[in-house]
């Protein structure tokens, strides 16, 4: 008895804070199709406007917003991923002069926050001439990420048995060669995880996007929807459109590689 | 960005430790598979944090040539009271951030020690994602609850007849910054459930039984069995959610922008206010400064913690 008493018990824990979860999600997805000028959020439904998602499209360019998202993610992504894979592969699998340090060197850069850097990167930008462009929003979030990635993929490679490397040599095959048809293949779930980590991160970042950009157009999605908010302040309905079609994306990855955003957040942390 | 990653020297260390082979056979060619990764990391990260250090030693208000002033901008962290408030509302955050989710999961965590759980996966979908939604979108959503005309709080609290508790939650001077704080529980909750939920499966039930046999009740076995079990998740938790409570902007620009009247103001937004509103960029940098300070302090007394602990 005592133990059908605890199962329920797990079960009210588990599912009252899931309500507690999704309670705003829901609520900003109904507030999304209400009819518009309604200062309600959440109140009394009233219709289901799928148009708002158009007009806020319209009104609130996100479309620009978006297209500028992707630009840079896209970059991003591809980017701290090659450099990631290249520098982790020499981490892992080979021994050079100084590697302890610049593996230390690395491990703090993860830490730094981007607030202790963005004075500087901001004035030094500037200077050559890059703010106001999408270098200013992709090389900053590159560097961070390549140390993260960098740090994943050494570990990745550690996990590959030595043999098949050295195999791989004596078949004559090249330390290039190793890399990419030998070793990589077995690697795709790890490089998937990072890869969708770092677009996580950079889909999402704020200040960067607001310290640099002023032209509208290079506004990201997240940056766009915080200007829209300041001019928009009281008509919920096209608010909560314009969050939807912001935060989608991600979630949409989110649905389908869930496995990978979690086991990315919290078993690369605690297992070892 | 990269917040995760703050946990993950401690892992390094311990692996480190153990003594392991040389990880390859030496080659020159490695420093060119580094060399780029390096070069941005170096260019966009390392030496931006050092140039901040520089620049934290100046009075410079961006535009005119700067003046050497040493140390007063730090000294200024300590003794100006705009600045101070800014750390001490760090510090209440991270009850909300931190301690808060940290109970909430030990709580689910215990429950589940003593009981099998089905369709686990699908509850741990959605408990995390509050995790994946931008920031921006999470905030302008809690503006939209915290609404004192039409928000769903005030609402909800008039439609069960508690119309006297309803407030300007965001605009009260007392009260807007648990209000900005219990926004980061709602965030950070569901990464405590899921971590510990995963650590809690991991521990032997031998462990649970033994404890069973020597006539431990609930509350004794979650001290002697689950909660000492879980201690490399803790580490993971604490690290994770103090660095999102210390790093906190977005949440604080979009919802309050730091008032009203500086109540909700913290670091990260001291900076962004200082160096590009009010042209105080050297102090700007000096808070920033501070504040990695104190991420890269908090996150190495953690893991020391975690791995003496486990020793």
């Amino acid at each position: 008895m005592i133990v059908r008493r605890e199962q329920y018990f797990t079960y009210l824990l588990l599912g009252l804070f899931s309500l507690i979860a999704l309670v705003p999600v829901v609520g900003i997805l109904v507030t999304a199709v209400q009819a518009q000028g309604g200062l309600a959020a959440f109140g009394e439904p009233n219709g289901f406007h799928l148009e708002n998602f158009a007009d806020a499209w319209r009104e609130g360019s996100f479309g620009a917003y978006l297209r500028s998202s992707v630009i840079v993610s896209v970059s991003v992504v591809g980017l701290s991923t090659l450099l990631s894979i290249l520098a982790g592969y020499a981490f892992g699998m080979m021994r050079f002069r100084g590697e302890q340090l610049l593996f230390y060197l690395l491990l703090l850069g993860l830490m730094v926050p981007l607030e202790a850097t963005i004075v500087p990167l901001y004035y030094d930008l500037r200077d050559l001439a890059l703010t106001d462009t999408y270098w200013a929003l992709i090389l900053p979030q590159v560097g961070v990420s390549v140390a993260f990635g960098t740090f994943w993929m050494r570990a990745f490679f550690r996990s590959v048995p030595r043999s098949l490397v050295e195999a791989a040599r004596l078949d004559g095959s090249s330390s290039w060669g190793t890399l990419w048809r030998v070793v990589l293949p077995l690697g795709k779930p790890a490089v998937l995880t990072m890869m969708v980590l770092v677009f996580m991160w950079t889909w999402n970042e704020f200040l960067l996007a607001l310290v640099m950009v002023t032209d509208e157009e290079l506004r990201t999605a997240p940056l766009g929807l915080a200007f829209f908010q300041g001019r928009n302040t009281t008509d919920f309905a096209l608010l909560a459109a314009g969050s939807v079609i912001v935060a989608t994306p991600v979630v949409v990855v989110y649905v389908f590689l869930q496995r990978h955003f979690i086991r990315g957040m919290l078993t690369g942390a605690v297992k070892g | 960005m990269s917040i995760p990653a703050a946990t993950l020297p401690a892992r390094a260390r311990r692996r480190g430790r153990a003594g392991e082979r040389p990880p390859g056979e030496p080659r020159r060619i490695a420093y060119l598979y580094v060399l780029p990764g390096l070069a941005v990391f170096v260019a966009f990260v390392l030496l931006p944090l050092v140039h901040s250090a520089w620049i934290s030693l100046f009075a410079w208000d961006g535009i005119t040539p700067g003046e050497w002033v040493a140390l007063d901008n730090y000294e200024a962290v300590f003794t100006d009271p705009d600045l101070r408030a800014a750390f001490l509302h760090s510090l209440i955050l991270l009850v909300f951030y931190s301690v808060i989710p940290i109970v909430i999961g030990l709580l689910l965590a215990a429950a589940m020690s003593r009981s099998r759980v089905r369709g686990l996966a699908a509850f741990r979908t959605i408990l995390f994602l509050p995790q994946v939604i931008a920031l921006v979108v999470v905030a302008v959503m809690w503006r939209m609850i915290y609404a004192p005309a039409g928000g769903l709080l005030n609402e909800s609290l008039s439609l069960v007849g508690l119309g006297a508790l309803t407030q300007n939650w965001l605009g009260d001077f007392d009260i807007a910054l648990p209000a900005v704080g219990l926004i980061g529980t709602w965030v950070m909750y569901g990464l405590a459930m899921v971590l510990f939920t995963a650590g809690v499966q991991k521990i032997p039930q031998s462990l649970y039984d033994a404890a069973r046999v020597d006539g431990a009740g609930p509350v004794r076995e979650f001290f002697a069995v689950t909660l000492p079990g879980l201690r490399s998740e803790m580490a993971v938790a604490l690290t994770l959610t103090t660095i999102a409570a210390l790093r906190n902007f977005d949440l604080v620009y979009i919802t309050t922008g730091g008032g009203p009247g500086g109540a909700t103001s913290v670091p990260a937004f001291e900076v962004y206010e200082r160096a590009f509103q009010s042209g105080e960029v050297g102090g700007a940098s000096a808070v920033g400064v501070c504040l990695a300070a104190v991420i890269f302090l908090l996150a190495f007394g953690i893991n020391r913690f975690a791995d003496r602990a486990a020793r």
